[in-house]
């Protein structure tokens, strides 16, 4: 067992102000870099869904962690953004705090938790529940670009697959599942197929999330920084789930409501609530579930 | 009673001073100085440079400080820093032949032009603790060794030019127009990559995985004959040809490490039976790194000279998507990250099965199961 922690951790410091670092360029890269994501991003957006290879950079930021969603972001903000950053529908957990942090030092721009009021959005395996709207920009931290790299881990090998459109390796995996289990076995990051062409990885979302990417009137951008590419999904662009007439793609339901705002209609995270196991449901993305308690709008 | 996940960035804030304090240790020791790393840490300093990507020993000690030694993540400091700083033009190609040696040893002659300098290496010593550096006293040895560099002639030819006049070994002509290499820092890597391409992937892989990957090929997952034609150690000058001037000029001397490994080949269709070469390029002293490189190098020429590719170390999409600690130590350490909402889906799923899989055993079945 742990000896009994120390005070010296817990002494309250003064509530956390976050003041623009002068000595580092706007949004930390330098504007040949930003300039170079851009054009990978024009490319992106010309052809949705397909994977752009990118100069991706060596971030103050762990790969894996959220560099390329952080380049990108970094790439398209500007000083009039409201950006919010979430991980895993939060805009509480320590990365995207983290992440939120490195923008506000880097461009001192306003910060939100509330979806509506954000222009840019950076997130981590989650879409938010509340619609976006035109003219937001929202962009995923994405781990792995490539949707048919289980399947086929050569790079050589699955540009020319996509290159010809030739999606028989992903729609064999599909239905080996439905084969051995009855149903498709790929609960997040489930493939999509975009604009009708290219077959596209949403990025570890639930595939809860996935309808919502469907003719979304917002920009979606995807940043891969340590596989090096990204790809974009435009607003108002068709992004259809793989699935077979007789097993059609379906999302995950509850039998459960949130414990805390009695929502059945969100994405909801198991909390394990003592020793015994007993559990409770919560809505993964905090700001939807605050935004639903009227009295507990105050911060706990 | 749940309590919603707040305070993130009170903990982040705490987490630094911990780190600084872990970091700093006993405050009655005396503080390490950046100056004392960079001349008494020499190797490691060596190490952070050159998987950094970066030449400049005080940076790099600083790197190593600020981790608290630990090298993978002072490269990574190193590589954050690099990332921003412009690239103001290109030295012209490292001459190693006229290299200031300060080491230099083959194993493939006994004796040859230029001779064998042994320099400083822990290849012959005994390994035993010594116990006067516990008691901050002089070391065993003492006494000024003879400067090896003292009677060196000008330029000393390497091995592998003494072999290419006979013909025996492969020549790698320069390719017509000498076209700029790709820039592993600027660019994406791609695949197929060029040999350029590889072999700056791998002076920026981490030593560890070149280590592993160069041992498998000695024990039978890759078919390598390998002899060490020769490694050399000492300062080179680093030259450009600024625009304006139009001659060349020697900005600076660094410390590079040189390993040419000459590999059996039997021969092909196209090419005689001759010997193959690997090539392995690292800052200051890092001989294991050089020589890691070069074997990693020749397997994967594989290809290239009509060998079957059967493992690993000949495959350039494994060994060269794999060989950046930075991009491996992020995503291995990206799983200490919050992941309830994949692991919810995967919770929702193994009970759908398990559910599914009830109805069709009996209470038996599962249990044995």
């Amino acid at each position: 067992m742990n000896a009994p922690y120390e005070a010296v951790a817990l002494e309250r410091l003064p509530e956390p102000s976050v003041e623009r670092a002068a000595e580092v360029n706007f949004a930390y890269l330098d504007e040949r870099t930003k300039r170079m994501i851009r054009r990978a991003i024009l490319k992106a957006v010309a052809i949705p869904g397909y994977q752009v290879p990118f100069g991706s950079r060596e971030m103050p930021l762990p790969y894996g962690w959220g560099t390329g969603g952080i380049q990108v972001t970094a790439s398209v903000i500007g000083p009039d953004d409201t950006l919010k950053v979430i991980d895993q529908g939060s805009d509480d957990t320590v990365n995207a705090v983290n992440i939120r942090r490195f923008f506000q030092r880097t461009t001192g721009v306003a910060t939100t938790t509330r979806t509506v009021e954000a222009t840019l959005i950076q997130t981590r395996h989650r879409i938010p529940e509340i619609p976006l709207v035109e003219g937001q920009v929202l962009v995923y931290q994405v781990p792995m670009p490539e949707p048919m790299q289980r399947l086929e881990p050569r790079e050589t090998e699955t540009r020319t697959l996509h290159g010809l459109a030739e999606y028989g390796l992903m729609h064999v995996k599909l239905y080996e599942d439905i084969a051995r289990y009855g149903h498709i076995a790929t609960t997040y990051d489930y493939p999509v197929l975009v604009n009708g062409r290219y077959v596209m990885a949403p990025s570890p979302i639930p595939k809860f999330d996935n309808p919502k990417m469907h003719m979304n009137p917002a920009l979606q951008l995807f940043g891969a920084g340590r596989e090096k590419r990204i790809y974009a999904v435009p607003p108002y662009t068709s992004v259809e789930s793989l699935g077979f007439e007789d097993h059609p793609f379906e999302v995950q339901r509850w039998d459960a409501a949130c414990a805390l705002c009695g929502a059945t209609d969100s994405f909801l995270d198991e909390v394990i609530t003592d020793d015994a196991g007993a559990r409770m449901h919560v809505c993964s993305d905090s700001d939807y579930c605050q935004s639903r308690q009227p009295a507990a709008g105050e911060e706990a | 009673m749940y309590v919603a996940v707040k305070g993130g960035e009170t903990a982040i804030l705490n987490s630094y001073r911990l780190l600084a304090d872990q970091r700093r240790g006993d405050p009655t020791q005396p503080e390490l100085g950046v100056a004392q790393i960079r001349e008494q840490l020499k190797l490691a300093v060596d190490r952070v440079m050159t998987e950094g990507s970066v030449y400049d020993p005080e940076l790099a000690a600083l790197a190593i400080k600020q981790a608290s030694g630990d090298l993978v993540e002072a490269i990574f400091l190193l590589r954050a820093y690099r990332a921003t700083l412009p690239r103001l033009g290109t030295t012209c190609a490292l001459d190693t032949a006229r290299m200031a040696l300060e080491r230099r040893i083959s194993a493939t002659f006994k004796d040859l032009p230029g001779g064998q300098v042994l320099g400083p290496t822990y290849d012959y010593t005994q390994r035993l603790l010594d116990f006067t550096l516990l008691a901050s006293g002089a070391p065993v040895v003492s006494g000024d060794a003879v400067a090896a560099g003292s009677a060196q002639p000008e330029a000393t030819p390497r091995v592998v030019d003494l072999l290419n006049q006979e013909g025996l070994i492969e020549t790698r002509p320069v390719p017509p127009g000498d076209p700029a290499p790709v820039d592993l820092t600027r660019e994406p890597l791609r695949f197929p990559a060029d040999r350029a391409t590889r072999l700056q992937n791998l002076a920026r892989g981490d030593e560890g995985f070149l280590l592993a990957m160069a041992y498998s090929t000695q024990r039978g997952y890759a078919n390598s004959h390998p002899f060490v034609g020769e490694i050399r150690l000492g300062q080179v000058a680093v030259e450009i040809v600024p625009e304006e001037l139009g001659f060349v000029i020697s900005i600076g001397d660094m410390e590079l490490t040189e390993c040419e490994m000459v590999n059996q080949f039997a021969g092909s269709k196209t090419e005689p039976p001759q010997f193959t070469r690997g090539y392995g390029l690292a800052f200051g002293h890092s001989e294991r790194k050089a020589m890691a490189m070069s074997l990693v190098d020749r397997a994967l020429r594989a290809d290239e000279l009509g060998e079957a590719v059967l493992s690993p170390a000949q495959m350039p999409e494994f060994v060269l998507a794999h060989s950046d600690s930075l991009e491996a130590s992020g995503f291995v350490q990206h799983l200490k990250l919050p992941h309830y909402v994949d692991f919810q889906a995967e919770l929702e799923l193994v009970r759908k099965m398990r559910a599914v899989a009830a109805t069709h055993h009996t209470p038996t079945e599962e249990a044995a199961a």
